[in-house]
């Protein structure tokens, strides 16, 4: 195994010593909190000489994913990263840069989105962009983050994935806080990561039409295609992860990772930090004699159907917590996990948990209300289907 | 800047004849736009000073440079006249299209 050293970091510190190991060309850098810790780094990183990159500072959100793409385009290895309003802001170029099919990684920290205004933790800013076209992948500590980013290219740059990747890390609860980080030499990661060979690229002496439009005899199979090239992600992901393994020992187990699930009566479903909380709620029920689990869903899109549907064709209650709401309906990681369930033989009763919403504390006590609910709903008492965890006020509910 | 008179293009019959997102070598033109026309322009080539303005405004690329004048393909032609506006000598116009 490749020597390690071990960095004590921040999450937003992580990302950019992945993007460094990364040897990523470009970065295209409008700060936001809690993302601009990320670009701090990378800049002092590109002043002292340690990271040969292009760092463009651009106007706004939406100048920096377009110069991420005309650098994409390229031929280069870009990176820029995001959070919130921000990420909102680019919504129209995240579109752009799928159906351009352009290999862009792009760090997100999650964060509420206005009105009330708000810095803190939760996903609806990323959630509500699950149809751009983005492979989107939730990160649970710093070092996922930085695995992430180095696997996100990897996945990325696949010629039949060229799709781009947002790495999500939870606003503050990962971004700000400092964890120990195993950083593999260049030498290693080099080895891992070759650099970027793009089919496709602006190139004198091969001129293309880039980017051209499409009128409706031909843009639907545009869109096939993207979607092919995002389920041709599914076993890339696998095949990238095995060897980011055999490379530097760590594995996340793909698109989903499931703890304490194989004789679980009550599933809870979590995505992004929320689950080392829920995981320790889970051992401290295991140890009163309950039959709980944890299914961390890693990747939202591609979404892992089967591989959800597998793991909770046992369970006899099934919870999804949402850092998300889609208003007038229930969280979208609950929508989805619950269309996953559908194909599987005995459909147990699901209940949604809307927790953590601009950045209200999601403890161990909530998790453990949640598996109560569990317990009711798989004894067949009446359950609410969606229910807000931890209001602090009474309602007329 | 030479560019050659339009390609033909040939219809895919499989996904894989679809290029990897919307990029493709230039000089082809895919949606024939003469059916917007109502008018269509003629180039006076006898006093074409071949400076090219029409050529590298037209914004359908229907406009080819030959030896020493250019020519509007009008299959392709939507009948915008950006390229009257441009011609410094004035010497293209817009025509009725039957006429």
């Amino acid at each position: 195994m490749m020597k390690q050293q071990k960095y004590f970091v921040s999450g937003n510190e992580a990302v950019a010593l992945g993007v460094q190991r990364s040897r990523t060309q470009v970065v295209t850098a409008y700060p936001i909190t809690p993302q601009t810790v990320a670009m701090e780094r990378l800049s002092e990183m590109v002043a002292d000489g340690e990271l040969r990159t292009e760092f463009m500072l651009v106007e706004s959100e939406h100048s920096a994913l377009s110069a991420a793409m005309g650098a994409s385009a390229m031929g280069t290895r870009t990176f820029t990263a995001t959070s919130s309003q921000g990420l909102l802001y680019m919504a129209e170029c995240l579109h752009y840069a799928s159906g351009g099919r352009w290999p862009i990684v792009m760090m997100n920290a999650n964060r509420s989105v206005a009105l009330p205004w708000s810095i803190f933790g939760d996903q609806r800013d990323s959630l509500s962009l699950l149809d751009s076209g983005w492979i989107q992948v939730y990160v649970e500590d710093a070092q996922e983050a930085f695995d992430m980013i180095i696997q996100a290219f990897a996945i990325a740059e696949d010629e039949q994935v060229l799709t781009p990747v947002m790495v999500n890390l939870d606003g503050f609860t990962l971004t700000h806080t400092y964890e120990p980080v195993f950083v593999p030499t260049q030498e290693a990661v080099d080895a891992f990561l070759p650099p970027y060979q793009a089919p496709v690229k602006m190139d004198l002496d091969r001129p293309l039409n880039m980017a051209f439009s499409s009128t409706p005899p031909n843009n639907m199979e545009f869109k096939y295609q993207q979607h092919q090239a995002m389920e041709a992600a599914r076993p890339v992901i696998a095949q990238v992860e095995q060897a980011f393994h055999a490379h530097f020992g760590r594995a996340y187990g793909g698109l989903i990772d499931a703890y304490r699930c194989d004789d679980a009566e009550r599933i809870l479903v979590t995505v992004g930090t929320v689950t080392g909380t829920a995981r320790q709620a889970v051992d401290q029920l295991r140890e009163q004699g309950q039959k709980v689990g944890l299914l961390k869903i890693r990747f939202m899109r591609p979404f892992p159907h089967e591989e959800v549907a597998r793991a909770l064709r046992h369970a006899r209650a099934v919870g999804v917590l949402d850092r998300d709401i889609s208003f007038g309906y229930e969280g979208t990681v609950f929508t989805n996990v619950n269309s996953a369930l559908i194909g599987n033989k005995v459909v147990p009763p699901a209940l949604n948990f809307i927790a953590g919403l601009g950045g209200r504390d999601i403890g161990v006590e909530d998790i453990e209300k949640m598996f109560e609910r569990l317990a009711a709903a798989m004894d067949g008492k009446a359950a609410k289907r969606v229910e807000f965890i931890h209001l602090g006020v009474a309602t007329d509910e | 800047m030479r560019r050659p008179p339009v390609r033909e293009y040939p219809r895919p019959n499989h996904i894989r004849d679809y290029p990897c997102g919307p990029h493709f070598q230039a000089g082809y033109i895919v949606d024939k736009a003469a059916g917007w026309r109502l008018e269509r322009p003629v180039i006076d080539v006898r006093q074409c000073i071949n400076c090219l303005r029409c050529y590298l405004a037209c914004p359908e690329g229907a406009i080819a440079r030959q030896a020493n004048k250019v020519e509007v393909d009008l299959e392709f032609c939507k009948g915008c006249g950006i390229c009257v506006h441009e011609c410094p000598k004035d010497l293209i116009h817009m025509t009725a299209e039957g006429t």
